[in-house]
């Protein structure tokens, strides 16, 4: 291909982005185009109806991605994309709902929303771009900043303990877990395919580069440092128990899929028990063939 | 305008008189109303409420979810609102200020649902079980930024009833949150309801667009300036933000399109305010002495009239059913004519402020102030009345 016929080309993921929000806030070497790309392939091999996927994102650089896809796409507040993400799936259950944030916005300011989303198995994806600081206030600690690293509000080096976030997830009750880093994009791709496929919770962890913050207050280089680091400090362990995925600054990341269970989800124990309870008194809700499972 | 009236569902109309107090009464009204979607966090004293919704809602065909706390509460009705359901949640003080940068998305999305405040004493923890009217300027005035909202106060629980439907038909015209400002007085007032048969209440239905699908433009405003709406999953692949956005729902970041996104909220209410307010006047023709109240404190205040009415003051009664949008006209006109208003309220002095940015120095304006724990005693009301007519 010439290289004008290569730029008058269709961009391959032109159905599933909002072309004329494109170019994108994002820095180079940033990670979170990558997850996107990998979530839109995901969408594509499933042959997902992009009709009935809807993304509910909260606030921070992950939480553009809403702005970007081309579905039902909802940008809310910080902390609040889950019980956002609740109302919209309970509403309307014949949707996949998908939480696409980060790490700040779902477990620092939304961490209790979190926790009770998993513990009622709600039925939603949650994809979590995980780049160990709250990047578009600029660079400062975060709950999943690994100890020792340094941030904006932490200059002297972190020495709280961070989330793990896997553990986090399962300890809570989350059905599908699983962590990877922006270089496993094929993984991604996959997980989140389960995921979309997974009646109930499904966390995925999408450990990514922060170039422009994170990497430069710790001297750990460009985009392309970070991969390597990811290439060479990446084990890929599935089904590792949970209580062991903690990661240190710089250390090893313990990835795969850690959780994959099946248990009823809200709707399906709420129709369960009522149904149960009440007999015909009981308006059966939302239960649909959405051909899961 | 294109609001579509519809009768209501009647799986979610209890027709018939009963005996019941103000939060269970808001909940009937919500479920005669159409209300599908509940999510709430129990305080006092709207507990009953939820209780309530979550007894009936399984056999209406809707879902109850009880969540983590207040901020989950309202997230979740924004979601299910877009979600297609008219939602609803109840609460008191504590819970409201906790909701209050989601009301602020709620207005900045546009999204339709109601939210009742039970109010009790504040400020913090404050008096859980014991009345006040201390939220009304936090429900106009409470998330950060500019916006309007619709607030309506009922003084029985017949009324939270019928208050509850007509919150629900409001946020479906204008696309905004709507909420029920009562008290623990009238919450926990046990009179009687009479519930008419479904085919005699009145729906508003959802603002559905109904054009050519390519065309839709999430904010593109009908005449009256609300946009027509649509769900999640209906095709059209939409979105919306809190960001500063234009027609398309996408963000832009700079002070015009600001001034237009918030002009666009602001006067689709204002601009409708007289369809909007409904006020209850008595006697006022020939009064020399207005009192002007909401809620439980309107029926305290009818001893304190009829007092003065037989001292020979001219009095009449203004009741606010609506307190956002104010009523400023009626207010100016008023105090063009008239000696002075009394205001009592079961706060500091909160809606009076309201009152004498519109009379400005036309008419005296007294403030009946109560702290909250219990309703006035009408002879409180009096004697601010005697001052008043000095």
């Amino acid at each position: 291909m010439t290289k004008k016929a290569k730029a008058e080309a269709e961009n391959p993921q032109e159905e599933y982005l909002r072309m004329d929000r494109i170019p994108h806030i994002w820095c180079p070497g940033c990670g979170i185009g990558t997850v996107v790309t990998s979530f839109n392939e995901a969408l594509k091999k499933n042959k997902e109806d992009l009709d009935k996927v809807a993304v509910v994102s909260g606030i921070g650089c992950t939480g553009r991605v809403a702005g970007y896809v081309k579905l039902d796409s909802f940008h809310t507040t910080h902390g609040r994309a889950v019980p956002f993400a609740t109302g919209l799936k309970l509403a309307n259950p014949e949707l996949k709902v998908v939480v696409f944030s980060g790490d700040g916005d779902i477990f620092g300011i939304g961490g209790n929303h979190f926790i009770h989303a998993a513990r009622r198995n709600m039925d939603l994806v949650i994809i979590c771009v995980n780049n160990f600081n709250y990047a578009m206030t600029g660079g400062q600690v975060a709950a999943t900043t690994p100890t020792d690293a340094n941030a904006s509000t932490a200059p002297y080096g972190n020495f709280e303990y961070p989330f793990s976030i896997p553990y986090l997830a399962d300890a809570c009750g989350a059905t599908y877990v699983a962590r990877w880093t922006a270089l496993h994009l094929r993984r991604v791709t996959k997980s989140i395919q389960e995921a979309l496929n997974h009646r109930g919770l499904s966390v995925i962890e999408v450990i990514t580069p922060c170039v422009t913050l994170y990497a430069r207050r710790n001297r750990l280089g460009d985009g392309l440092n970070l991969l390597k680091y990811y290439h060479d400090k990446s084990e890929i362990a599935h089904g590792a128990d949970t209580r062991t995925l903690g990661i240190g600054y710089q250390d090893k990341l313990i990835v795969g899929k850690f959780v994959h269970k099946e248990k009823p989800t809200f709707l399906d124990a709420m129709n369960e028990h009522l149904g149960t309870v009440l007999g015909d008194d009981y308006q059966l809700y939302g239960r649909i063939n959405n051909d899961k499972d | 305008m294109k609001v579509k009236k519809v009768k209501a569902d009647p799986k979610g109309v209890l027709t018939g008189a009963h005996y019941m107090d103000g939060d269970y009464a808001l909940a009937e009204g919500g479920l005669a109303a159409g209300c599908r979607f509940f999510a709430g966090y129990p305080i006092t004293p709207s507990t009953e409420t939820a209780e309530r919704f979550s007894a009936r809602i399984p056999t209406v065909g809707g879902v109850f979810i009880q969540m983590e706390d207040e901020l989950g509460s309202i997230a979740a009705l924004i979601g299910a609102s877009w979600g297609g359901k008219k939602p609803m949640t109840v609460t008191s003080g504590p819970g409201f200020s906790l909701m209050m940068e989601n009301i602020g998305l709620a207005c900045m999305q546009e999204t339709p649902l109601v939210i009742a405040n039970v109010q009790r004493g504040g400020p913090s923890t404050g008096l859980p079980t014991l009345t006040g009217q201390q939220d009304m300027m936090q429900a106009k005035f409470g998330s950060h930024g500019d916006y309007e909202i619709i607030a309506l106060s009922p003084d029985s629980p017949q009324e939270c009833f019928d208050l509850t439907i007509e919150a629900f038909n409001l946020a479906e015209t204008y696309r905004v949150p709507v909420f029920i400002m009562t008290d623990e007085c009238v919450g926990h007032m046990h009179e009687k309801v009479v519930i008419p048969p479904a085919e005699e209440i009145e729906i508003v239905e959802r603002r559905w667009y109904t054009g050519p699908k390519d065309e839709y433009l999430p904010y593109q405003r009908e005449e009256d300036g609300v946009p027509p709406m649509i769900k999640a999953g209906d095709g059209y692949r939409m979105h919306t933000t809190g960001l500063t956005h234009d027609k398309h729902g996408y963000p832009v970041i700079n002070a015009e399109c600001q001034r237009e996104n918030v002009t666009d909220i602001i006067e689709k209410i204002r601009g409708n305010a007289d369809k909007i307010i409904k006020l209850e006047e008595k006697d006022v023709d020939d009064a020399e002495i207005v009192v002007i109240s909401y809620g439980i404190t309107s029926r305290v205040a009818v001893r304190a009239v009829q007092k003065a009415r037989k001292a020979g003051i001219k009095i009449g009664t203004l009741r606010m059913v609506t307190c956002w949008p104010f009523p400023e006209k009626r207010i100016r006109q008023l105090s063009k004519k008239i000696k002075a208003f009394v205001v009592p309220e079961i706060n500091y002095g909160q809606m009076v402020r309201e009152v004498q940015r519109n009379s400005v120095d036309r008419c005296k304006v007294v403030s009946a102030p109560h702290c909250g724990g219990w309703v006035h005693d009408p002879e409180d009301i009096f004697q601010a009345i005697k001052e008043a007519s000095k």
